[in-house]
């Protein structure tokens, strides 16, 4: 077990400093999410009390198709010169080298959203730096759900021939109930109405929705690795 | 004989089928509130409830094998997840010509349809990801993997009018509590038979297809070999 954590953190540790330094994923995502943002300008080119309304929507769309474009390189970094080949054979069990291969994703789509949170503010006048606390909690619970589904599905495309193209076909159906608790969560905190019962349920769906999947992708990665 | 059984099958439930419609359309008196478009119901539920078990049987044939690595337990899953994601299909279809009749609108993002339209795209994504994956074993291992995460949003439909606290266009449920009149439970109950025999012949002539292509890529490895 402790040989386990150990082996995680040094995978965490290897992709983060490997993205760190090449930056290829964090770089691409970070101006996909920026465009994207610009994007939804002209799409819903709204005054700026409606834009509220849809606020935490539109955050959480950027956020997960930055999520995608991460989580896909997870295992393809690992592709060439057969290194997730090593990786499985090497003694870390497979729920080590799951486990380290989505807390670097989840850091690294942690960086991405930090870079847009404030360029999001900025452009659509919304003030978000009031509610950050409870705002940090919702980023982190959901950025983990999207993350521990994606880095899963990543390993089972990871063989795939279409790996970019399956990973979204996947990943996004899966992960709407988290994306509908976290929009709702994040348009209720930007709009200053946060204590209300619908908000507790949506917090608890997001808490649900990590433990379950968590526990899930655990369990099975072994039989994806192995083949 | 096995292609018999299976013909029987079939037979059996086109034949309940068109029973069934005759006692719908003819027998039956109309709903007080709906009166004569809630006949949908001997088609909209049934079509679910199939589905769900096709689904269920899948995810326990995922499960097996994922234990047993037995390649029958993979070609009962696809069999099962493309039959019951047909019905599923066929129960959005209904529900959406039954909501335009009683809510004025085709489609609405409640909880329960939400979830619905939800569980036919991830089984979609199941039925999509299956011929991107060329080497067998692994097809077979992943796919099940997908079913097994797939299976996470049945619980959740069912749950999505039983919430206390959820709003939704939706009815709550109205089998084995009494809402629903005694005279439509024979009707309803023969709509779940013909469906489930139905849908099982469609599962063993899916099965056989698949037992037969895996018989015909092992050949032609074969061979290859020589």
């Amino acid at each position: 077990m402790k040989q386990g954590f150990r082996a995680a953190f040094a995978i965490a540790k290897k992709d983060l400093r490997t993205e760190l330094r090449t930056k290829e994923s964090i770089n691409a995502a970070a101006s996909f999410a920026v465009v994207i943002l610009v994007l939804f300008s002209f799409a819903f080119p709204l005054e700026r009390d409606e834009f509220y309304a849809i606020s935490g929507g539109l955050l959480w769309l950027v956020y997960s198709f930055a999520g995608a474009l991460i989580v896909n390189r997870g295992f393809a970094r690992e592709l060439p010169n057969d290194c997730l080949d090593v990786l499985i054979a090497s003694p870390a069990p497979g729920w080590a080298i799951f486990l380290g291969k989505a807390v670097a994703a989840f850091f690294l789509l942690l960086i991405v959203e930090l870079i847009c949170l404030p360029v999001f503010g900025l452009f659509y006048n919304i003030r978000w730096t009031g509610s950050f606390g409870p705002l940090a909690l919702v980023i982190v619970l959901a950025t983990w759900g999207i993350t521990v589904v994606g880095t899963a599905f990543s390993a089972v495309t990871v063989n795939v021939r279409v790996r970019e193209l399956m990973l979204p076909v996947l990943l996004y159906p899966m992960i709407i109930p988290l994306l509908l608790g976290a929009m709702g969560l994040t348009t209720a905190l930007f709009s200053g109405e946060s204590s209300s019962g619908d908000n507790w349920d949506s917090f608890r769906l997001l808490i649900a929705f990590d433990a379950i999947y968590t526990a899930l992708a655990l369990y099975l990665i072994d039989f994806v690795l192995i083949v | 004989m096995r292609e018999k059984a299976t013909w029987l099958l079939a037979l059996l439930g086109a034949l309940v089928m068109i029973y069934n419609l005759h006692v719908i359309f003819t027998g039956l008196p109309d709903d007080a509130l709906q009166g004569m478009i809630f006949r949908i119901i001997f088609i909209h539920v049934p079509a679910d409830l199939v589905a769900d078990i096709f689904y269920t049987v899948a995810l326990v044939t995922s499960i097996m094998f994922l234990a047993k690595k037995n390649f029958l337990y993979d070609s009962i899953t696809v069999s099962c997840i493309e039959v019951a994601t047909m019905l599923i299909l066929v129960n959005l279809v209904t529900g959406s010509v039954w909501g335009r009749n009683q809510w004025g609108v085709w489609w609405t993002w409640d909880l329960r349809l939400t979830t619905q339209l939800m569980k036919f795209v991830l089984y979609l994504g199941y039925l999509i990801i299956r011929p991107a994956i060329s080497e067998p074993t692994q097809r077979a291992t992943m796919s099940s993997i997908v079913a097994i995460f797939a299976y996470a949003d049945v619980p959740m439909v069912w749950m999505a009018i039983r919430l206390p606290n959820v709003r939704t266009n939706h009815p709550s449920p109205v089998l084995g509590n009494g809402k629903m009149a005694a005279v439509y439970n024979a009707p309803f109950g023969m709509g779940m038979l013909a469906l489930l025999l139905f849908g099982t012949a469609l599962v063993l002539i899916r099965l056989h297809q698949e037992t037969s292509q895996r018989e015909i890529d092992s050949l032609r490895r074969e061979l290859h070999a020589i």
